[in-house]
């Protein structure tokens, strides 16, 4: 058989192509992954471990520094729970959330806002849930983002993956 | 020589066995040591009691909450924190091998729940119950 170089080049061509297709589809899932703060995700382990013991580590964008300052220095008080750390934890703990906290500016003579569900943002993003979502037993507390953010545990917060219990 | 190998498989799994047994074992027994070595210091103390420990866990301490509010009645199976509804994993250490294996750990967890539940601490001879009563569970 002769050597068809017209087909080898549509066979390139299809290669070229699904290969596009795939980059596409990874920055997709890349986009989805960064979705809110329109950045890589920060983590960090004591953060992951200690924060999400008893509720779902919230991202540290979500405060800005002065709440989390605030935050981290009344654990012993943490919205009628003890939730003290070894001042070394805590103390890492606190510079990751506050080189990772969200970059708007608070109001300077309001003190800061300690409950996420508080915020603007927040309020503005749940809009649309009805009443009787946050009065569901499955729900319980704005604090349970995992109740409809199924994959609030890894981080992604999209719209994809938002199931509300019936 | 299909004998001799599943001789040679058994073994190895009685042996891995062995070897990871005692090293959660002995931690739970470091911790128990520990309680039972400070709880010497105060008169009249003589041993740890499970029965003790179960109504401490069960029982309520002037606050709302008790262990079980969130370990539940049956510290075999999973929980749930009364505020948030996070799931937590079962506390009795023959169900959950993972339990009391971080000295650490578990002065922290005690630390929060007591000041949570008894707003103070509790004395050795109070965590000492409570962890010989969980070591009951599951057997």
């Amino acid at each position: 058989m002769p050597f068809d170089y017209r087909n080898t080049l549509r066979m390139f061509a299809v290669i070229f192509l699904l290969g596009g297709m795939i980059s596409v589809a990874q920055a997709d899932e890349d986009h989805e992954h960064h979705e809110g703060g329109r950045r890589a995700v920060a983590t960090n382990a004591a953060w992951q471990e200690e924060c999400g013991s008893c509720h779902v580590a919230f991202p540290p964008r979500l405060l800005p520094a002065e709440s989390w300052r605030e935050m981290m220095s009344g654990l012993d008080k943490h919205f009628g729970t003890d939730a003290s750390l070894e001042p070394a934890v805590a103390q890492e703990i606190a510079a990751f959330l506050e080189q990772n906290a969200g970059k708007r500016k608070p109001d300077p003579v309001a003190k800061p806002l300690l409950r996420i569900s508080e915020t603007l943002w927040f309020i503005r993003e749940h809009d649309e849930v009805p009443g009787r979502i946050w009065k569901n037993p499955l729900v319980k507390s704005p604090a349970n983002c995992a109740a409809c953010h199924t994959k609030a545990e890894s981080g992604k917060y999209g719209e994809r993956d938002i199931r509300m219990p019936k | 020589m299909s004998r001799i190998n599943t001789l040679l498989v058994l073994l190895l799994v009685v042996m891995s066995g062995l070897a990871v047994q005692p090293a959660c074992a002995e931690t739970f027994g470091q911790i128990m040591a520990e309680f039972a070595r400070s709880a010497k210091s105060s008169p009249g103390f003589q041993s740890f009691s499970a029965a003790n420990g179960e109504q401490f866990f069960k029982s309520t301490h002037g606050n709302d909450w008790s262990c079980a509010s969130c370990h539940t009645e049956n510290p075999a199976s999973s929980g749930k924190h009364a505020k948030t509804s996070k799931v937590i994993k079962p506390l009795a250490p023959l169900v959950n091998p993972e339990r009391f294996t971080d000295p650490a750990k578990v002065e922290k967890w005690f630390k929060r729940n007591c000041n949570d539940v008894l707003a103070r601490a509790c004395t050795p001879q109070e965590k000492g119950d409570v962890l010989a009563y969980l070591l009951t569970i599951g057997k």
